[in-house]
């Protein structure tokens, strides 16, 4: 017996979620009424987020794993439970951009702690909520934030690509892993939007050749979407 | 990071008591290759708050300690039953622990970040009900930031979130961790899918275990919320119909399931309370077997098992886990005892 589940039921927790693609898929999910906690390190950030959107604001630093356990405790304790964890939160490594052999040891161990260490740890941190979810019939998927640079060799983008690379691979493994407790995992590449974290690496970047953050949003939640069980799939409008 | 004292997964020991009263030593890791397909394990997926906050009595200005030690109401983190303790830290055994500035009415207690109200003042000197302020947000905030797992006086090094929540653990409802539950990973989970042995869970908020003073620990558990899904009783009902067992993992998940259990052995679903103990005098009517850590007699998680079986056989259990040396705290080791026939009613 399976209640179709209400849209309003849906738990999504997103790391990086007051700038760039995390605040447009606050935006988006908030206005479908989707319960939401986001996190991000700026207290003022997080409060000007969560007041815009009425969403639940975290803060806290998925790049420091005394953060990770509190942030988890937060995300189930406010939400009741997790069916969708975006790892949205991301480091360039060194700003600017440099070559591996001019790039500071700290700052390759900062760019894996962000966008490779954290994910991993939050979402260990979140299996046993999002694997309860599925075992519910929620279903449940973690979408990890990719980009191209975890697959060509752009120079100057070492610590960034080499990091997003791991996570790319730590995606799929944990895919086939979890597939049989019904933990979905997606890496998904946005490509190359107008956001912050875009213009710090390239700063004389044309705006009008980058994406919206909004339209990567928007296609985040539809691959979500597809990834969940078909009852909730009239995530957006009602069903026929 | 894994406390010192604290045996590893792979070196845990394993105490299997069968239906006959027959005993096996094995490794815990053979937990993956017990039990026959259509067999169900049940576990417990509540995670753990970290329950312990420090701060300071406002009216008599003395250093105290707060244990939250059960909810007022379910989910709402605003309010709890707590045992407080005057100065000192884990590294005193609680039995020793100064008792705490005497509460009255409205007293105000900061803790860290948050701020609690003395909301009623409960017939022992240790035990209060407070009421946080400030919303759901903060006081969640604050707990996550300031307050610390329940630490033992056995183990040496702090105990952090991560050591207290079992790998299935989910949402942070129980006040000390649901312990049999650290016998489980997830490789154990999919080796018994694939053996055709099936898992569920429910979640039962674990109250704290011991308070150190006799009197308080005479009232323990306090009660306890617990809610089972409608798909968790469809696997009961399906196990008893195909003669399959019911496997508990840890004492709590006996209790949520006898309390919510129906004449035929089937469970109501949705939210109950679980209250008072189980001993000798219950009637098992859902459990078969109980994965249960290693306790002392006396202890509620003991007695409990004396529903499975008889003092004879706790007796040889008693005595086979001391001449073996199997380490009876919250990180040791796992004892499955099977319901003993003669029990069967």
């Amino acid at each position: 017996m399976e209640a179709a589940m209400d849209l309003k039921d849906l738990r999504v927790a997103i790391t990086g979620g007051t700038s760039g693609l995390g605040l447009a898929l606050v935006r988006l999910l908030a206005a479908q009424g989707v319960k939401i906690a986001f996190v991000a390190r700026t207290t003022s950030a997080v409060k000007r987020t969560a007041h815009e959107t009425g969403t639940h604001g975290i803060v806290g630093d998925i790049g420091r794993k005394a953060d990770i356990y509190p942030i988890a405790l937060q995300i189930t304790g406010h939400l009741g439970g997790l069916d969708v964890l975006i790892n949205n939160a991301s480091s360039l490594g060194p700003i600017p951009l440099e070559f591996l052999a001019d790039t500071e040891c700290e700052e390759l161990d900062q760019a894996l702690a962000v966008n490779l260490l954290g994910p991993f740890r939050l979402t260990k941190a979140l299996f046993g909520a999002l694997a309860a979810s599925a075992r519910d019939g929620r279903g449940a998927i973690v979408i990890n934030i990719s980009s191209d640079a975890a697959i060509n060799a752009y120079p100057g983008w070492g610590a960034y690509g080499a990091s997003k690379a791991a996570l790319r691979h730590l995606t799929a493994i944990w895919a086939e892993e979890a597939k049989a407790d019904g933990v979905h995992f997606r890496s998904i590449d946005p490509g190359d939007m107008n956001t912050p974290l875009h213009a710090l690496a390239i700063p004389d970047a044309d705006p009008a050749t980058l994406k919206h953050p909004e339209e990567a949003a928007a296609d985040i939640v539809e691959a979500m979407r597809a990834s969940l069980p078909r009852r909730t799939a009239p995530l957006f409008g009602t069903p026929a | 990071m894994i406390a010192a004292d604290r045996p590893d997964r792979q070196s845990a020991k394993l105490l299997t008591v069968e239906a006959n009263g027959g005993m096996r030593h094995l490794p815990r890791t053979a937990l993956a290759m017990l039990f026959n397909p259509g067999d169900l394990v049940i576990a417990n997926d509540a995670a753990t708050l970290p329950a312990s906050l420090c701060g300071m009595h406002l009216a008599s200005g003395e250093p105290i300690e707060v244990r939250l030690a059960a909810w007022v109401t379910a989910r709402d983190p605003t309010r709890f039953i707590a045992i407080a303790f005057g100065a000192g830290d884990h590294r005193t055994r609680t039995e020793d622990r100064p008792l705490p500035p005497i509460f009255s009415l409205g007293d105000r207690l900061s803790l860290g970040p948050i701020v609690a109200d003395v909301e009623r003042v409960l017939d022992h000197p240790r035990l209060i009900a407070l009421r946080f302020l400030g919303d759901r947000g903060v006081i969640l905030a604050g707990l996550a930031l300031h307050g610390r797992p329940i630490q033992y006086a056995h183990i040496a090094v702090p105990l952090a979130l991560w050591d207290i929540w079992t790998r299935i653990a989910a949402n942070p409802l129980a006040f000390e961790p649901p312990s049999a539950g650290f016998a489980l990973d997830w490789r154990t989970l999919a080796a018994w899918r694939q053996r055709g042995i099936n898992f569920a869970t429910l979640t039962h908020a674990a109250g704290i275990s011991s308070t150190g003073d006799p009197m308080l620990d005479e009232r323990l558990p306090f009660d306890e919320p617990y809610s089972i899904s409608e798909r968790t009783a469809a696997a009961i009902d399906q196990t008893k119909s195909t003669g399959g067992r019911i496997v508990a993992v840890g004492t709590t998940v006996v209790r949520s399931l006898e309390s919510a259990a129906n004449a035929n052995g089937s469970v109501r679903t949705g939210c109950g309370i679980a209250s008072g103990r189980m001993a000798r005098e219950t009637r098992l009517r859902v459990v078969d077997a109980v994965l249960s850590g290693v306790h002392q007699p006396g202890e509620s998680h003991f007695e409990l098992l004396r529903a499975f079986a008889d003092d004879a056989v706790l007796n040889r259990v008693s005595a086979a886990l001391t001449e073996r040396g199997y380490r009876a705290h919250e990180f040791g080791d796992s004892i499955l005892i099977q319901r003993q026939l003669r029990t069967v009613r």
